[in-house]
């Protein structure tokens, strides 16, 4: 039998579904995804915690779940928002149903409403509250909960999904990652040994990520190209990163609001100058904001994997996937700082470079999964700057 | 830098006359380029030979050529127009062809042409095989396993290493035409030989087969700076093996996860650069090995496709626009999104619903052709729907396809529960054989059982689709169960509304009618609601009114108020005055042979003369690969199945002032009764006024109070009767079914056995409508006539006289503006008689009447009088003309767009322009337009496709397309058209031929002339003997039955140059089907009338006489 769920937002406005996850109740800020594919990859982000996504492609599920398209080892999203979930996995590669993954982590998840209407409303009135639950159904109290839910500016919630302790990462990137054995990333030192396997170049710096949050694919990618990878809690000092000696730091993507992250901040201020720095998305933000800069709350944030930015030292443009909902503030942007990226949309910073100081920073997700490999040019830089 | 300043003007060339693999997409993606070209300020020069397109209309662009598409003749334009550049992506394979062939022979050198958007060495590598798998290879893509073979020796090496089954696709042919699958020795002996022939440049791929695999296409997009953005990426239901234009496929990829998709995304990036298409859109097709993932590269078009066509109806994304953009110089993030407004082209769509397309076949009018789906393209239509979910678009898609289904099954139409149900043996089989029907058998298979994998096993289809079709099955049986129409509780309805179930579905399910369904579900609020194709899944406003329904709860369409304040914005800067009327154009659907982009063309010039008028246009049409269907065409657009129920669903949102359904062909005429009792205003002629006309009986009693002349006639509603009848009005007679388009199940009988057989095949294909007898005129010329009344004045823009005589379909027919051997009496009579009708019948708008002339004993006008054969001239003098009335139809016909290029009078505006209250005076249209010149139309007939289908004239249509021809003289205007018609007269070489009886006498001036041109004749025993007589020397060749080397042997052999066989009989299996399927194998033209044989003499002789030239509509109108 179906079970029926509830989304309540702030506002006032219900919305009657069936139930596809866990029975139980959750609050979080409700924002939408334009991504056709990634589910998985979404669903396992750290990125959204405290964040219930919906979905705008109706049809979610349709490939299953697998081992592999992880990028964190839970799903880390408040809550989940479709408009009809699969009752069949169709993949060569899939372990099982999307519903009983769902289940299985405790995601409280809702099907059959409609979703546009939906991603409409949050579009006119900016990403709102809500509160999505199977046990409450009264449409009064779902409403009060999701205006007492505390929403995400000046909220902490790096600290709910930083790793206990430091580790070294080894994992490559997924064999599904490359087109083929020869092209793929743009590695011009990724070279094929004898035995078909790749090996590493003599130049294998030791990159420190500091862990905001981070999705899998960024230290895979770090890997890959031959990196030592540490991982450094984003509560970590400067001491503590220097203290392992690396030849670049990278800054990773995470939760919520970047201001009230003062101890992360503060760790940029010392590192910066010390050596290479680059950053993703939260990682850009607490970089821009250790130069100076400010950040923002946008109205509904960009998320997806169609997002268009332009290099602005040559124009191109890169299809990027997306998943933020503050950025950095055009106005009183720090001379230091200048504007390397742009997004094509709305004209926002997409990324940043210190003028002076070996580091830069991009908003967007060049590690992708999900979404486009328009931007893996960005960890070669990273890797080069670290010579 | 954007812009390139250094182009003044461009040369286009279109794609030719709709033919399978083909069609109405390239005038959409032609139109779209012409227009984009303009906004930039270029002059745009366009060459194409079809006249029933809106690209060819004199205000498309600025200098038009409806000529033959060949490359001699675009070369007379290029030397007329001297363009700085040739856009030659736009123009399908036609078009990529024609610029290759002028590449070839050194034309754009010799004036300095240069070709934008993909140059001749681009499309070489991405269309020659050997090349194209280079290419794959150096940048680590797999390819199939393959060889490509100029002889059959090479061919059967390279199986040893391929292995059978295997694929032979010959190179450079359009729409995969001639590719087919061998599995066996012999049947790839075959293959490979056709292949050889059918291939350009002599050569076939041999590949390995990856029958069973997932397909996908990918529509990119690249600009001048390298940014390179994926439109759209498509999904095929049916799995490998099946043409992608035969196969369902659906937007976007539905069971890729996005590790598999950004792998194949990697890798159409990756070859749109390598193959170096500079700027513009490609359509790369992928297969997946569903068990593993292994992924291979199929092929690459660099130019707009059927594909794109759809990706840009289905996602909104104007591709054709943005590739004339970009080959200009433009890079994608200079262009602006105009649904958007805010942001540019430069992004990757995301859509927030489901698409699915499904191919419409016309094998019924191919009863011989083998139906099974194959390499090669078989389809002539497709039909795009648009849902929340893949349940509720493809059940949409079924009933836009208007075969009489409105859903997956239980809709009254299929043959579960009846005694023609199929057992599991007939399943299986029909499943594991691809074909039209094999979409009805997997609803079968479900309902006898078959579980999702067995039916997976059987099909190779995606067990997700499969699973969907389950579900929706399911729910067909749940409410089934639900114990009555009364008991079904409104969340199943809703839930069935939501999975796409019609009115009309859940009326047969539950023993109602859909009235009740519907009126149920208005009193309980299940209503449809309209969403926006916006390219960005709600993520930024939309402004382009582009719509489809769905089952959800948020309406987008704006109130009327609004949209009008969204027009006058738009409007102002035009300085149009505004009105505050809807009204509502509905399309053609699908197409099909009968009704095709004729119909769209008028329903898209309703739609302009409304924006003209400042009156809101709204567009209701199912059919992607159409002009009406861009969103720029009207106000509103709804991408929506043309039913009753679809149609009120918009009216009740949209209310309409007027709908007009006299445009799109039968298929909104079929829904005008329903409509009307609804209570939709119908403008235009009435309801009442297009029943007289089709009604027989009300119909004989008009004519007789015109005083005009019908042949005899009779309406039997059983065999008993139409024996009756047929002894009444005497033999030959002509049978069809009432309320069919384009002659179907239409034959003509001449003994009793014919009478039997034809009249029981029409009372099938009439499904309980009666049958239609009339007296054949045998011998008479055919005339068809347009004319536009409001009411009170009447315009004849177009009396047309048919080449082929009466018995041959007005739509396969050749004609002529004006006729070319009527006398000015005889035409003046029918104008006349054409004005008496649409005065009678009140015709508000177009209407078109077809008349016979038969020329009979002055002293004897009685119908009885005995048969004579043939209607020479020199046998005319003694008798006296008469006109005979046999069809009218007060609505626009197929003839409408040939019309308007002939005459130059835009004759679907001014017909839509009446039909809203502004008169023909008022329009200052008071005078029949004379024609300067001579236009000629020639059918085009897809017989190419049906290999061994007999391809002789009669009254079933079966012609896809058509090309015209003009000239001051009707010789060279004939001459242009048979060319334009891919029928090469020859100018010199061996003609064969071979005529029935009947024919005889005509044959010996046409073979005197032949010889006196220096042809050489070959004839069978019995024409060689006539020839003899009259001092004709033939070479006698033998019968098929006589041996070899017999004339299939000459075909072969390339020795004949032209076919002239008219038929005794009619069949594949008789001699002459055979020889005439040969000749259609071989390439080789083939006559099948005396009247066509009589045209195409003359134009052999006027062709000695004088050189082809060319000529604009501009400066032929100018005058």
């Amino acid at each position: 039998m179906t079970q029926p769920a509830k989304l309540a937002l702030e506002d006032g406005t219900v919305y009657t579904g069936i139930s596809i996850g866990a029975t139980g109740e959750v609050d979080g800020e409700v924002c939408f995804n334009t991504s056709m594919t990634g589910y998985q990859e979404i669903l396992t982000d750290p990125s959204y915690r405290g964040q219930i996504v919906t979905m705008t492609y109706p049809q979610i599920g349709n490939y299953g779940v697998n081992d592999q398209d992880l990028e964190s080892s839970r799903p880390h999203l408040a809550g989940f928002i479709i408009r009809e979930h699969s009752r069949v996995a169709s993949n060569f590669r899939s372990s099982g149903l999307l519903s009983d993954y769902l289940e299985q982590w405790g995601v409280v998840a809702i099907e059959s409403i409609d979703t546009r209407a939906l991603v409409k409303h949050i579009r006119t009135l900016g990403a709102l509250r809500g509160v999505l639950s199977t046990t409450d159904l009264d449409d009064a109290s779902l409403v009060a909960k999701a205006q007492a839910s505390p929403g995400l500016v000046g909220r902490d919630l790096v600290q709910e999904v930083v790793p206990e302790q430091p580790c070294h990462w080894e994992e490559p990137l997924s064999e599904w990652t490359y087109l083929n054995s020869e092209c793929g990333m743009r590695n011009a030192e990724l070279k094929k040994g004898a035995s078909g396997k790749r090996f590493l170049t003599p130049f294998s710096p030791h990159v420190v990520a500091l862990d905001y949050g981070m999705k899998w694919n960024i230290p895979r990618h770090l890997a890959d190209m031959g990196c030592e990878v540490t991982i450094l809690p984003g509560t970590a000092t400067a001491e503590d990163v220097l203290a392992q000696q690396p030849n670049g730091v990278f800054l990773s993507n995470g939760p919520g609001d970047p201001e009230p992250l003062a101890y992360a901040i503060e760790t940029l201020r010392d590192l910066l100058g010390k050596q290479p720095i680059f950053g993703i998305c939260l990682g850009h933000q607490l970089l821009s904001l250790a130069c100076g800069a400010k950040t923002f709350k946008m109205k509904f944030g960009h998320r997806g994997a169609n997002q268009p930015v332009q290099n602005l030292a040559d124009q191109s443009v890169e299809i990027t996937s997306q998943n933020h909902g503050f950025a950095v503030l055009e106005e009183n942007l720090p001379d230091a700082l200048e504007v390397t990226h742009r997004n094509l949309n709305d004209q926002t910073i997409e990324g940043v470079r210190h003028r002076e100081l070996p580091a830069f920073s991009v908003q967007y997700h060049p590690e992708a999964s999900a979404g486009p490999h328009d931007s893996h040019y960005l960890f070669q830089q990273f890797y080069e700057s670290m010579r | 830098m954007p812009r390139r300043d250094d182009l003044h003007k461009i040369l286009l060339i279109g794609s030719g006359p709709i033919i399978i693999g083909q069609a109405c997409e390239f005038d959409y993606s032609g139109t779209q380029a012409c227009k984009a070209l303009r906004e930039e300020g270029y002059e745009v020069v366009l060459v194409n030979s079809n006249p029933a397109t809106i690209m060819t209309d004199p205000a498309t662009a600025q200098r038009t050529y409806i000529e033959p598409l060949s490359w001699e003749v675009v070369a007379k334009v290029i030397e007329v127009e001297r363009p700085d550049a040739l856009l030659p992506t736009l123009g399908g394979q036609t078009g990529l062809n024609v610029a290759m062939d002028l590449v070839k022979h050194g034309v754009l050198e010799k004036y300095g042409v240069e070709m934008i958007g993909a140059n001749a060495d681009v499309i070489d590598k991405a269309e020659s095989r050997q090349r194209f798998k280079q290419a794959m290879a150096s940048i680590g893509l797999e390819v199939c396993r393959g060889q490509v073979v100029t002889t059959l020796e090479d061919a059967r090496a390279s199986i040893d290493q391929i292995g059978l089954p295997a694929v032979v696709r010959p190179s450079f042919t359009m729409g995969g035409s001639g590719s087919s699958i061998a599995y066996n020795r012999q049947e790839f002996d075959e293959l490979v030989l056709r292949g050889l022939d059918l291939s350009p440049i002599t050569e076939v791929l041999i590949e390995e087969s990856i029958l069973g695999w997932k397909e996908y296409e990918m529509e990119v997009m690249r600009d001048a700076d390298d940014n390179v953005v994926i439109i759209c990426a498509i999904e095929n239901f049916d799995p490998m093996g099946v043409h992608t234009g035969d196969s369902i496929t659906v937007a976007p990829a539905q069971t890729l996860s996005d590790k598999e998709y950004q792998r194949m995304r990697d890798a159409s990036l990756a070859v749109i650069r390598e193959i170096g298409v500079e700027t513009g859109g490609s359509n790369i097709q992928f297969a997946t090995d569903p068990g593993s993932g292994r992924m291979i590269v199929i092929e690459m078009n660099p130019r707009v496709s059927r594909s794109s066509a759809l990706a840009s109806k289905a996602t909104g994304f104007p591709i054709a626009k943005i590739a004339a953009k970009l080959a200009v110089g433009y890079r994608l993030h200079e262009l602006p999104n105009d649904i958007t407004r805010e942001t540019t082209a430069c992004f990757e769509p995301t859509i927030d619903y489901v698409v699915t397309k499904i191919p419409r076949f016309a094998f019924e009018k191919f009863p011989e052709a083998d139906d099974t789906l194959t390499t090669q393209m078989k389809s002539v239509g497709e039909t795009m729907a648009i849902g929340s979910t893949f349940k509720e678009s493809f059940q949409k898609a079924l009933r836009g396809l208007e075969v009489g289904s409105f859903g997956f099954g239980s809709d009254g139409s299929d043959l579960w529960g009846t005694s023609e149900q199929p057992d599991e043996t007939e399943i299986r089989a029909k499943l594991s054989r691809p074909c039209p029907e094999r979409v009805w058998y997997l609803r079968y298979a479900i309902l006898s059982g078959f579980s999702v994998d067995q039916i997976h096993e059987l099909t190779r289809i995606d067990r997700w689709f499969l699973d969907n079709l389950l579900e929706i099955v399911e729910t067909e049986q749940k409410i089934r169960a639900c114990g009555g129409w009364d008991q079904l509780s409104p969340e199943l309805l809703r839930t069935a509304k939501r999975q796409g179930f019609s009115d009309r579905q859940l009326a047969m399910i539950l023993h109602t009618t859909e009235l009740e369904v519907r009126a149920r579900r208005l009193e309980l609020g299940i209503v449809a609601v309209f969403k926006s194709v916006d390219t960005c899944a709600a993520e930024f406003e939309a402004y382009t009114p582009y719509y489809y329904s769905t089952y959800e709860t948020e309406d987008e369409i704006p109130p009327k108020e609004k949209r009008r304040e969204t027009r006058d914005a738009g409007r102002e800067l035009e300085g149009k005055k505004l009105e505050s009327r809807t009204i509502m154009i509905l399309g053609g659907g699908p197409n099909r042979i009968g009704q095709g982009i004729e119909f769209d063309y008028c329903c898209c010039h309703a739609s302009f003369a409304m924006r003209e008028l400042g009156i809101e246009s709204v567009m209701v049409n199912s059919n992607p690969e159409t002009v009406s269907t861009d969103y720029d065409t009207s106000d509103l657009l709804f991408f929506e199945p043309l039913t009753v129920e679809d149609v009120l669903n918009i009216c009740d949102r949209v209310k309409p002032d007027g709908v007009i359904v006299q445009f799109g062909g039968q298929t909104p005429l079929n829904l005008a009764r329903a409509l009307k009792s609804a209570g939709v205003p119908i403008i235009g002629t009435s309801v009442e006024a297009i029943e007289r006309a089709e009604d027989r009986e009300k119909f004989q009693q008009l004519l007789n109070k015109l005083g005009l002349r019908q042949p005899k006639n009779g309406i039997a509603r059983t065999m008993e009767q139409a024996r009756r009848i047929t002894a009444e009005i005497g033999f030959p007679i002509l049978v069809r079914p009432s309320f069919v388009l384009g002659g179907r199940a239409m034959e003509i009988c001449y003994d009793k056995g014919q009478l039997e057989k034809y009249v029981s095949e029409a009372f099938l294909v009439a499904q309980g409508q009666p049958v239609l007898i009339d007296r054949f005129l045998e011998g008479a010329t055919e005339v068809d006539v347009d004319a536009i009344c409001d009411g009170t004045h009447v315009v004849v823009p177009g009396i047309m006289e048919h080449i082929e005589e009466a018995g041959v379909h007005s739509g396969d027919s050749a004609c002529a503006i004006p006729p070319y051997s009527l006398p000015g009496p005889v035409v003046r009579e029918i104008r006349d008689a054409t004005a008496k009708l649409a005065r009678e019948l009140n015709v508000v708008g177009l209407m078109n009447v077809q008349f016979a002339v038969r020329w009979e004993e002055a002293q004897n006008m009685k119908e009885e009088m005995q048969e004579q054969p043939g209607s020479q001239p020199a046998l005319r003098a003694s008798r006296l003309p008469v006109i005979y009335v046999l069809e009218v139809n007060p609505r626009a016909s197929r003839t409408v767009p040939f019309v308007a290029k002939a005459t130059g009078m835009p004759v679907a505006g001014i017909a839509a322009k009446v039909m809203v209250g502004v008169s023909l005076a008022e329009q200052g249209v008071t005078n029949d337009p004379i024609p300067s010149h001579v236009s000629v139309k020639e059918s085009v007939f897809p017989f190419i496709k049906f290999t061994g289908v007999d391809i002789v004239l009669g009254p079933e249509m079966r012609s896809t397309g058509e090309v015209m021809g003009i000239s001051p003289r009707f010789s060279i205007a004939f001459a242009k058209s048979q060319m334009a018609a891919g029928c090469l007269l020859p100018k010199e070489g061996n003609i064969f031929i071979s005529v029935a009886k009947r024919g005889k006498e005509s044959i010996v001036d046409l073979a005197h002339r032949l010889a006196i041109l220096g042809y050489s004749l070959l004839a069978t025993e019995g024409t060689a003997a006539v020839l003899k007589q009259a001092g004709i020397s033939s070479r006698r060749v033998r019968k098929i039955r006589e041996g070899h080397p017999n004339l299939i042997d000459f075909l072969t052999d390339g020795e004949v140059a032209l076919v002239m066989n008219t038929p005794s009989g009619k069949g594949a299996r008789t001699d002459e089907g055979r020889i005439r399927a040969a000749a259609v194998q071989a390439g080789v033209p083939c006559l099948t009338t005396i009247e066509a044989a009589t045209a195409a003499v003359m134009a052999m002789e006027a062709m000695r006489e004088e050189e082809i030239g060319v000529l604009s509509l501009q400066d032929r109108f100018a005058t």
